[in-house]
């Protein structure tokens, strides 16, 4: 049995907490602490659009009851720190509060990236990411006649749908020449840029933003374009990408690059300071993945790795094979293992796309021993344990095709596209 | 008008204005039923065809106009957005409103007067479609029984629009259309007409408390070959029917597919699902409650068997009254006055999920013997909260999900919603190949391969 601790988490998000309730799963006596200045409980930051939608309200994307942390004695503080000493083995509250820990863990989230464009910091002018974007966008749309989207990613498009959901007309400024095509293959952006507009949205693709334009308040009026065209709006929507949440650890003596710089084990330059979810980069990122990965997925695995380690099973962050999933307005995605926007050396695909070209499937495997490397599912639902078998095993992709009903996860009575995907998918 | 705060408006300040066909299906609507109430007052007495046909008729003709056009008009996919934001799906003031309504014509159905009820206009409005189709004149429970099948077709042709782009939903709502049309309407009315027993083949014990009664068994004993056969199948329905469906696909087959109440709920219920009570506390009063019914029932049954056998020699008229009781507590106040008064204050299924003795029974079967459970798609739940919001049993589908742990829970009717709305596609409902692997205790995300699925805690 180890020693009784006192740990301190810093951010309640999804690494934070699954670093908290895992740490509470494995021992009963530590002191677990989690300090956040976004909102009092944990809730789904992924569910922040459902939220404006009205599918829910905040209280229906809480995953947990508030009794849920009494009961299992994690304390819940809200603050922000605004200084961590690792010498010291202490933190500064805003408030002036000073706390000494045995563990810390920084689980501290992204923020919005800008990029220095004039009229940035206009009002009507913002990004997406944490609960108070949310409020202010509610605020920021009333009774508004255009809104501009600016960054053709996730977060991008989500804003976009809940900007039509109102009715507001919007204009959708990409950068790319298709929707994020730094991503998806060419045909499967395709489809995504055939259904934005089906949503009657102005896409505007290899367009970039140039300026923002104020009226006489200070408020945003138009946007100007890197074609020198002025587009009147109300409010702009800036989603061009995210970026580690560290500002405050400047000076601290903990090292940083983009990301806070973690090992294998999770481990700061400080044997006692742990980093997890978006604001973590890997010194040594496995290969194929990347050194930041600021998806929901990788944070909650983040945070079972670090229970681990800190209840006595030092334990390896090894994330198994990439997945992940969106939906594109109606479209749902979901990705298992590498599908990258160009075939690598080497690597072939089959794609099959249904008739209604709403529905895709795209399977990539290596052009010499045909085992599978990856999968891209549009507008169907693949079964994450099978894929995830056949890419640790390598499977060939005859062996894929011949047994794809394994893998299919669509609802009953849904149309098989496993025959058609049999018959009529394209080898590239 | 404001776009905050407080309003009188029925739908959500955000949602799209209405265009001219829906204005036109609501405009009918609203004349065709004032038209109606009007009737209901006196003058349909007179003349119940005027009133039936071009204010009844009409109504639903409006609604449905409106109805068709309002979700044609969108794209196919999940249309959840506004409910929260409108008061009448977020217990708003038209929320309360429909809530008073409802629970008010409940009471006075259930425990208003033969006098009030026998020869009211509003009955006899029902006139032409009573003795038209089945050659009796109408009484509150043919009113009652009509508009009912009514709002589940109507309601249903909505629930289908709404979740086209689900064959699941499609065919499960079809399905409910059919047994309330054909089940519960068509045939207990024609054999009425013929002066056989009214017989309802979707409903049986436990659900139909009575069936089993010795009254209602001698009763239908005593009506011929015809009622000797009600009797046989219903005891077929209950005891082996039912364990057999169940133990293949789960309590689904009936409370989702076939029952009229939850048939109700599923159709003209399905604006309000999202407000059931999901709390670990609400779960915990159902557990309590869904089972005293079934065993209340139970005893009951037995009690009224053996008293009858003794011809009332141990209980005398006691067993009578607490028929009564149960009659009322449960037959009445609770699945009619609280099941469907309250859907917009409690959201859809409360009788079902608290009060009904044949979900319990069901339930029974399915947690214990049955190859249903609901599958979560390995490590792909993004916590989002959908699912649990807009499953009517109240089930936190989400914790399940997150854990990547599958659902097997005794009151899940099946209805396919969680699965429909999840935007991960992470639930699916399946009849795997025994009971035994249905539930998976898995503590790690799945793909995590560092602290590993398998060895639970392994390196
Ligand atoms: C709109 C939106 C949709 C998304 N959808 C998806 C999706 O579908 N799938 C997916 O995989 N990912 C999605 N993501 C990304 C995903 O939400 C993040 O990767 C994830 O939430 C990161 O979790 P985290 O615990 O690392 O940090 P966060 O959730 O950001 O939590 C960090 C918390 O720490 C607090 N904090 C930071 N600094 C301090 C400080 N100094 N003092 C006190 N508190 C502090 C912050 O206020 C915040 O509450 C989405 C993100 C957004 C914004
Ligand atoms: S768990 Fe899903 S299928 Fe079961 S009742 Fe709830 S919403 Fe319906
Ligand atoms: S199962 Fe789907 S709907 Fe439910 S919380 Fe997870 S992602 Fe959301």
């Amino acid at each position: 049995m180890t020693a009784q601790k006192n740990i301190i988490i810093i951010g309640n998000g999804i690494a934070g907490i699954t670093a908290a309730r895992h740490i509470r799963k494995r021992n009963d006596d530590h002191n677990i602490t989690v300090i956040s200045a976004e909102t009092d409980h944990f809730f789904s930051r992924t569910a922040l659009m459902y939220i404006y939608l009205g599918h829910m309200k905040y209280e229906h994307t809480k995953p947990y009851e508030d009794w849920f942390w009494e009961k299992n004695r994690i304390k819940l503080k809200r603050a922000y720190v605004s200084k961590v000493e690792p010498i010291l083995n202490s933190i500064l509250l805003d408030s002036g509060e000073l706390l000494t820990y045995d563990e810390l863990i920084i689980a501290s989230g992204s923020a919005s990236n800008k990029f220095g464009w004039p009229g940035q910091d206009l009002k009507g002018v913002q990004g997406l990411y944490n609960y108070q974007d949310l409020e202010s966008m509610e605020a920021n749309t009333k009774g508004i006649e255009r809104a501009v989207v600016v960054g053709g990613g996730l977060i991008g498009i989500e804003m976009v749908e809940m900007l039509r959901s109102r009715q507001i007309p919007v204009t959708f400024l990409v950068r790319e020449a298709s929707f994020w095509e730094d991503v998806l293959p060419k045909e499967e952006s395709e489809m995504i840029n055939r259904h934005i507009r089906s949503h009657h949205v102005d896409l505007r693709l290899k367009t970039d933003l140039k300026e923002i334009l104020s009226d006489e308040n200070g408020i945003a009026r138009a946007v100007l374009t890197g074609d020198g065209e002025e587009i009147s709006c109300q409010f702009v929507g800036l989603t061009v990408g995210v970026h580690p949440n560290i500002s405050f650890l400047k000076n601290s003596g903990i090292e940083t690059d983009k990301g806070i710089l973690v090992n294998e084990k999770l481990q700061t330059n400080f044997s006692n300071i742990y980093a997890l979810g978006d604001c973590a980069q890997l010194r040594m990122p496995r290969e194929e993945r990347r050194a930041i990965e600021s998806v929901w997925y990788t944070g909650k695995m983040m945070g079972e790795t670090v229970a681990a380690t800190i209840c006595g099973q030092p334990t390896n962050y090894n994330p198994g094979i990439w997945f992940n999933s969106a939906k594109f307005m109606d479209i749902e995605y979901q990705t298992y293992g590498y599908v990258s926007a160009h075939l690598k050396e080497g690597e072939e695909s089959l794609y099959w796309e249904a008739e209604d070209g709403v529905r895709c499937l795209r399977i990539v495997y290596e052009s010499a021993t045909k085992s599978v490397v990856g999968f891209n599912a549009f507008g169907i639902r693949l079964r994450h344990q099978v894929c995830d078998e056949w890419l640790k095993n390598r499977t060939h992709v005859d062996e894929v095709i011949s047994n794809l009903n394994k893998a299919n996860f669509n609802p009953e009575f849904f149309k098989k596209f496993v025959n058609d995907v049999k018959f009529k998918s394209m080898r590239k | 008008m404001s776009r905050d705060g407080f309003s009188i408006s029925l739908a959500s300040p955000h949602a799209p204005g209405m265009d001219g066909m829906q204005k036109f299906g609501i405009a009918l609507f609203v004349l065709a039923i004032l038209f109606t109430i009007v009737g209901a007052l006196g003058p349909a007495a007179q003349d119940p065809a005027l009133f039936f046909y071009l204010g009844f008729v009409v109504s639903v003709v409006g609604l449905s106009v409106y109805t068709v056009r309002t979700y044609l008009n969108r794209p196919s996919g999940v249309q959840n957005n506004h409910i929260f934001t409108s008061s009448l799906t977020n217990r708003g003031l038209w929320g309360w409103a429909l809530g008073v309504f409802l629970t008010g014509f409940y009471v006075v159905l259930y425990w208003g007067s033969d006098e009030m009820w026998n020869g009211a206009p509003l009955v006899l409005l029902f006139n032409p479609i009573s003795q038209g189709l089945f050659n009796h004149p109408p009484d509150r429970w043919f009113l009652y029984s009509f508009i009912y099948t009514i709002s589940i077709l109507i309601m249903g042709v909505r629930v289908i629009l709404k979740y086209r782009h689900s064959n699941y939903q499609i065919v499960r709502t079809c399905s409910i259309m059919f047994f309330q049309l054909g089940f519960a309407f068509l045939i207990p009315q024609f054999l009425k007409s013929m002066s056989q027993p009214e017989y309802y083949f979707s409903y049986f014990w436990p659900l139909d408390y009575d069936l089993l009664f010795p009254s209602s068994v001698n009763g239908l004993l005593s009506s011929g070959s015809l009622g000797i056969w009600m009797l046989l199948i219903s005891a077929v329905l209950t005891f082996i029917v039912t364990p057999i469906l169940t133990y293949f696909f789960g309590k689904r087959w009936y409370c989702s597919w076939v029952c009229g109440c939850g048939g109700l709920a599923n159709t003209a219920g399905d604006p309000f699902r999202q407000l059931s009570d999901k709390s670990m506390k609400a779960w915990k009063i159902e557990r309590w409650m869904i089972h005293s019914v079934l065993v209340f029932i139970t005893g009951l049954t037995i009690l009224l068997w053996v008293n009858s056998c003794l011809v009332g020699g141990i209980f005398g008229d006691f067993s009578h009254s607490l028929t009564k009781v149960y009659a009322f507590l449960i037959g009445q106040a609770f699945a009619g006055v609280v099941g469907v008064g309250f859907y917009p204050l409690l959201g859809t299924r409360v009788w079902c999920r608290f009060g009904c003795p044949m979900a319990a029974y069901l339930g029974l079967l399915q947690k214990y013997f049955s190859r249903f459970r609901i599958t979560t798609n390995g490590g792909q739940c993004i916590s989002c909260g959908n699912c649990s919001t807009y499953c009517e049993m109240g089930i936190d589908v989400q914790s399940y999900a997150q854990r990547g742990e599958n659902i097997v829970r005794a009151s899940c009717v099946g209805c396919g919603i969680c699965s429909t709305v999840c935007p991960r596609g992470v639930l699916n409902l399946e009849n795997g190949l025994t009971h035994q692997d249905r539930e998976n205790n898995n503590p790690i995300t799945f793909g995590n391969d560092g602290v590993g699925l398998d060895t639970g805690f392994g390196n």
